[in-house]
C-alpha cells in the first residue's frame, strides 16, 4: 500500500520538480569544482553555499506549507524545529572538534571548558557518533511537535490561538537556550566546526556535498508530500482545513490527521535545520526568534500555499531579494519585507504559483465544467 | 457598578500615603559673637595638635555656625591673616584673596595672597572634623538634619560619638528622630569597649529595629565569641524572618507594578480582538508611537518652554491617544478592512505592518535609545516598612486603573461602547439590527490602538524607548489576552495581574528567565483546558 503511495505521488509535477533538483545536485557542484574559474557558468563556492542554504530554507517552507496549506495550522513557531534540528547537527560537530579547539579539551567543548564544567551533561552523550547524532535530528523535533500537538489538537485549539501559542513554545525555546548554563553555548551557540563524517567542514568538496545533499533531500521530501498529499490521507487533511468541524462529525479522527502531518513538518523541519548549520558554520539561540517562523510564513504565503512547489519559489525568492537588498539597500529591506506581507495577502493571497496555475486554468476553454477548487481558508 | 465604586475607592486609598506629615522644630543655639571669633581665631595658632584642641573646643561650644566652620576647616578654604591671626573664609579673586568673616558672613576686604597662610589640615584632623561635625549636626535646629547624622554615626560605628549622642537624645523632642538617635547609639556601643551589659541592651535596641540595616550591622558581630555573639545571632534570625515575610510584600509590590504595565499594554489588543477577531501584530509599535510621542513632546518643551517639563505628560497623553489612534484607524482602513473574515491573513499583514513602522522610525529617530525623563513627581520613592515603592510605578498603577475604568465606562456607558459589545457578541445579528459594523470595525481598531499609545506614554518613563519597545511587549500582551480572554475587561485585568503577580513571585525561586518559560509553559497547558482563556464568551456565534 505505502508503494503505492509512492508511486501515486510521483505524478506529472513531482517527477519535473525531483528531476529538476537531482540534476541540480549533480550540475551545479560539477560547476563549481571541476569548472576552472574564468569559465563564465563556474559557480563560485560562496554562491554555492548560499544557494545551499536556501535549499534548506526551501525544504523549512515546504514543511510549513504542508501544514498550513493543506492542514490549515498556521503554525508560528515552526523555526523551532527548524533550530532544534540545528543544534542536534551542532552537537555532532562539535563533539568533532575534539582537540582542536580553543582549549584543547578532547572531549568538552571550548564553552564548558570557559564555564569550568568539569564533565560532559548526559544530553551530550552519544553525540560523537553520527548516526545518533542524525536519529536526534529527526527524533528531537519530532518529539517536540509530537507533545505539543497532542496536548494542543486535543484540546482543538485552533485559529488564531493555536498560532500564538506556537509563537510562545519558540520565544519559551529562545529565552531557555540563551541562558548560558543551560549547556548548549548560550547565547553564543555552537560554532567553530571543523569536521563532518571526517570531511573539513569549509573545503570545498565537503561544501558541494552538503549543497547536493541539500537538494536531494529537499527532492525526497518533495516527494513524500506530493504522495501524502495525493493520497486519500491528503483529501482529509484537505478537508480538515476547509471545514474541520463537518469532517470530524463525519466520523474522521481529526486529531491524529493533524498530529501525524503536524510530527511529519517538524521532522522535515528538522532536517532542514541539521543541513543548514554545517553550511552556515554556526547555530545560535536567535534562530528560534519568532521573527523567523513568521518570515517562513511568507516565504510560503509569497510562493503559494496549498501548492507544493510554491514554497520553493517562494523561499529562494524572497531569500534572494533579502541578498540582494541588505548588500545594496539595507535600510529598505525591512519596508520591502514589509510591504511584502501587506501585499502578498492582499493581493496575492493564491501567491506566485497560485496566481499562475489560476491563470494558466483560466486560460482554456469552458467546455467541461471545471472541478470546484477548495479556496485555501484559513 | 458596585466594582467601579470598589475601584474607584481603592485608587483613593492608593494615593493617600503619599500625603506626608510635618515633624516638629527645634530652637537654634548660639554663643556671643566675640567668644566665637576667639574660638576660631584658635584654630589658625600652632601646629596640628593645637588645630585639634581649638576644633574640641569649638565643637563643645555647640553653635550653629561651628559645624559650617568645621567643614569648610576640612576642605581646606580657612586661612590665617598674617597681621592679626584672624582666621577667614578665603576665596580666589584673580591674583588676591577675598576674605569673608566666620561669624558674621561679612566681607573682611582683599589681600594679596603672600598676607595669607592657609591652615592645613590632615587625615587625623579630618577625622576629628568629620566626628565633630557628626556630632555637632546632632543638635542641629533641623529635624532632618538631625536625623541624617544619627544615621551617619549608625552607619559608621563611631564608638567615641556615644557621648554626644547621649546629650542629644536627652535632649530630643521629635520621637522620630529620638528613635533613630537610640539606635546609633546602640551602634556606637557595640563598637566600643563599654562592659558586656551594655553591649547585650545594644543587640536588643538593634535587633527591635527589624530593618535590613540593622541586619547589616548585626552580622558584623555573629561571628563575635561569648554571649554578645549569642545574642547577635538569636537576633540576626529573628530579623531574617520578618524580613522574609516583608520580600514577600514587595514581590507582590513588584508583580503588581508588571500586572500593571501588562494590563495597559493588553488591554488595547483584547478590545480589538473581542470585536474583530484579528490579532494585531503591530500592537506593539502603537505603543512605541505613544513613546516617541512623548519623547517629541519633551524635546520641544525643552527647547521652547522648559519649565513645562513637569507637564509634559499631561500633555503627551492626549497627543500619543491621537497619534497612535489615527494610526490604527489609516490601518484599519487600508489594510484590515480588505481582510475581513480571514484573521490569520490579518496576522501576516498586522505583521507587515509592525516591520513597516519600526523601520520609519528607525530611519526618522536613529536606532539608537531616546532620552525621555521622569518629571519631578515620578522621581523617587518612599518605603512602608521595609517595602521600597517608587513613585514613578506608583503612578503607573494609578494611571492603570484610570485607564481601565475609562475604557469601562466607555463600553458600558456609552452608545459606542454597547455597538462595541453587540459586534463582539453577534457581528450578523448585530449588523442586521442597523449597527454599522465597519465604522465600529475602524473606530474599535483606532480605540485600541490609541490605549496603546497611552499606554507607550506611561512605559516611556520606567523602559528604553527604541524602535524595538514594542517588540518586547508584544508576546506578553498576547499571553495576557489568551490567558485572560476576550469575552471581558474584567479577564484581561485579572489575566495581566496574575500574570505580573506569578512571575515575580517565580523569579526569587527560579531567576527571572526561568520564570518566564514556566510561565509560557503553563500557558500553554493551560489553554487546553480552557481554550478560550479565563472570561469566555459563550454561544455559538462565538465558536465560529
Amino acid at each position: 500500500m505505502i508503494t503505492h503511495v509512492l508511486l501515486n505521488g510521483f505524478d506529472a509535477r513531482a517527477r519535473w520538480v525531483v528531476a529538476l533538483l537531482v540534476l541540480i545536485a549533480i550540475a551545479v557542484p560539477a560547476a563549481n569544482l571541476y569548472l576552472p574559474p574564468e569559465s563564465p557558468f563556474h559557480v563560485p563556492t560562496y554562491a554555492l553555499t548560499l544557494f545551499g542554504k536556501y535549499l534548506t530554507y526551501a525544504l523549512l517552507a515546504l514543511s510549513v506549507d504542508l501544514v498550513w496549506g493543506y492542514c490549515g495550522i498556521l503554525s508560528l513557531g515552526h523555526g523551532a524545529f527548524f533550530a532544534l534540528g540545528g543544534y542536534a547537527m551542532g552537537m555532532y560537530l562539535m563533539r568533532q572538534i575534539g582537540t582542536r579547539g580553543v582549549y584543547a579539551d578532547p572531549i568538552l567543548p571550548d564553552f564548558m571548558v570557559f564555564l569550568n564544567w568539569k564533565e560532559l551533561p548526559w544530553f551530550w552523550y552519544g553525540f560523537d557518533m553520527a548516526w545518533f547524532a542524525f536519529l536526534m535530528v529527526l527524533l528531537v523535533p519530532g518529539l517536540l511537535a509530537f507533545v505539543f500537538g497532542w496536548f494542543a489538537f486535543r484540546s482543538r485549539v485552533t485559529g488564531v490561538y493555536l498560532s500564538i501559542i506556537t509563537q510562545a513554545m519558540t520565544y519559551a525555546l529562545l529565552l531557555a537556550f540563551f541562558r548560558n548554563d543551560m549547556g548548549f553555548g548560550g547565547n553564543n551557540g555552537l560554532t567553530d566546526f571543523k569536521d563532518i563524517l571526517g570531511y573539513n567542514v569549509q573545503a570545498d568538496g565537503t561544501r558541494a556535498a552538503l549543497f547536493a545533499a541539500s537538494a536531494l533531500f529537499l527532492a525526497l521530501f518533495f516527494w513524500l508530500a506530493s504522495a501524502i498529499t495525493r493520497s486519500k490521507l491528503g483529501k482529509v487533511l484537505v478537508a480538515v482545513r476547509d471545514a474541520e468541524s463537518r469532517t470530524r462529525f463525519i466520523g474522521y479522527r481529526v486529531e491524529h490527521y493533524k498530529l501525524f502531518v503536524w510530527t511529519l513538518s517538524a521532522m522535515m523541519a528538522g532536517v532542514a535545520g541539521a543541513l543548514y548549520v554545517p553550511q552556515v558554520g554556526i547555530i545560535n539561540p536567535s534562530e528560534f526568534q519568532p521573527a523567523n517562523s513568521i518570515e517562513a510564513v511568507i516565504w510560503v504565503a509569497v510562493g503559494g500555499r496549498g501548492t507544493l512547489v510554491g514554497p520553493i519559489v517562494g523561499a529562494t525568492a524572497v531569500n534572494f531579494g533579502k541578498t540582494w537588498f541588505t548588500g545594496v539597500l539595507p535600510e529598505v529591506w525591512l519596508f520591502a519585507l514589509g510591504a511584502l506581507f501587506i501585499v502578498v495577502t492582499l493581493f496575492l493571497p493564491k501567491g506566485i504559483v497560485g496566481t499562475v496555475q489560476a491563470w494558466w486554468t483560466g486560460r482554456k476553454p469552458a467546455a467541461a465544467p471545471t472541478a470546484l477548487k477548495p479556496e485555501p481558508a484559513e | 457598578m458596585t466594582k467601579l465604586r470598589l475601584l474607584l475607592a481603592l485608587i483613593a486609598l492608593a494615593i493617600l500615603p503619599v500625603l506626608v506629615a510635618p515633624s516638629p522644630s527645634r530652637a537654634a543655639t548660639a554663643i556671643a559673637d566675640e567668644d566665637l571669633t576667639r574660638l576660631v581665631n584658635a584654630l589658625g595658632s600652632g601646629g596640628f595638635s593645637e588645630t585639634e584642641a581649638a576644633i574640641t573646643v569649638l565643637a563643645a561650644s555647640g553653635d550653629d555656625r561651628v559645624a559650617g566652620i568645621l567643614e569648610k576647616l576640612g576642605s581646606g578654604d580657612l586661612v590665617v591673616r598674617k597681621e592679626d591671626k584672624g582666621v577667614f573664609l578665603a576665596e580666589k579673586a584673580g591674583a588676591d584673596v577675598k576674605l569673608t568673616s566666620l561669624v558674621d558672613g561679612k566681607d573682611a576686604g582683599v589681600v594679596a595672597k603672600g598676607a595669607v597662610e592657609k591652615i592645613k589640615v590632615n587625615n587625623k584632623l579630618r577625622r576629628t572634623i568629620a566626628s565633630a561635625v557628626g556630632s555637632l549636626t546632632l543638635r542641629s535646629a533641623d529635624p532632618a538634619v538631625r536625623r541624617a547624622a544619627a544615621e551617619a554615626v549608625m552607619k559608621s560605628k563611631d564608638a567615641a560619638a556615644v557621648p554626644a549622642l547621649d546629650a542629644a537624645i536627652a535632649a530630643e523632642q521629635d520621637p522620630g528622630v529620638k528613635a533613630v538617635m537610640v539606635s546609633a547609639r546602640a551602634s556606637a556601643v557595640l563598637a566600643s569597649d563599654m562592659p558586656e551589659a551594655d553591649k547585650l541592651a545594644a543587640v536588643d535596641t538593634i535587633g527591635a529595629l527589624g530593618t535590613r540595616d540593622a541586619l547589616g550591622l548585626l552580622s558584623g558581630y555573629t561571628g563575635v565569641e561569648g554571649p554578645v555573639g549569642e545574642a547577635a545571632r538569636l537576633a540576626a534570625a529573628g530579623i531574617e524572618n520578618k524580613l522574609a515575610l516583608w520580600d514577600a510584600g514587595q514581590n507582590v509590590w513588584y508583580g503588581l507594578s508588571l500586572g500593571s504595565v501588562l494590563l495597559l499594554a493588553a488591554i488595547g489588543l483584547a478590545v480589538t480582538f473581542g470585536v474583530m477577531g484579528v490579532i494585531n501584530m503591530a500592537h506593539g509599535e502603537m505603543v512605541m508611537l505613544g513613546a516617541y510621542t512623548t519623547f517629541v513632546v519633551q524635546e520641544a518643551i525643552r527647547t521652547y518652554a522648559p519649565g513645562l517639563f513637569d507637564v509634559s505628560l499631561f500633555i503627551a497623553l492626549p497627543l500619543a491617544f491621537l497619534v497612535a489612534g489615527g494610526v490604527g484607524i489609516l490601518i484599519e482602513r487600508t489594510v484590515i478592512r480588505w481582510l475581513y473574515g480571514r484573521p490569520l491573513e490579518t496576522l501576516l499583514a498586522t505583521w507587515g505592518v509592525s516591520l513597516i513602522l519600526q523601520q520609519a522610525v528607525r530611519s526618522l529617530f536613529g536606532a539608537n535609545n531616546r532620552e525621555v525623563g521622569n518629571p519631578s513627581w515620578m522621581s523617587g520613592s518612599f518605603m512602608i516598612g521595609e517595602i521600597q515603592i517608587t513613585y514613578a510605578r506608583l503612578w503607573i498603577i494609578v494611571f492603570a486603573a484610570l485607564v481601565f475604568v475609562a475604557l469601562l465606562a466607555v463600553l458600558k456607558r456609552t452608545a459606542f461602547g454597547l455597538e462595541m459589545r453587540a459586534v463582539t457578541q453577534n457581528r450578523p445579528m448585530a449588523s442586521a439590527m442597523g449597527i454599522r459594523t465597519p465604522a465600529v470595525d475602524a473606530l474599535t481598531f483606532g480605540l485600541g490602538s490609541g490605549i496603546a499609545g497611552i499606554a507607550g506614554v506611561a512605559l516611556s518613563q520606567i523602559d528604553n524607548v527604541s524602535p524595538n519597545l514594542g517588540q518586547g511587549y508584544i508576546i506578553d500582551s498576547f499571553m495576557v489576552v489568551v490567558f485572560g480572554g476576550v469575552g471581558n475587561l474584567w479577564g484581561t485585568l485579572v489575566g495581566a495581574l496574575t500574570l505580573g503577580v506569578a512571575n515575580k513571585f517565580l523569579e526569587p525561586y527560579a531567576g527571572a528567565v526561568l520564570g518566564k518559560i514556566l510561565l509560557l509553559v503553563f500557558i500553554i497547558l493551560f489553554i487546553q483546558k480552557r481554550p478560550r482563556g479565563l472570561f469566555a464568551l459563550k454561544g455559538r456565534a462565538i465558536e465560529a
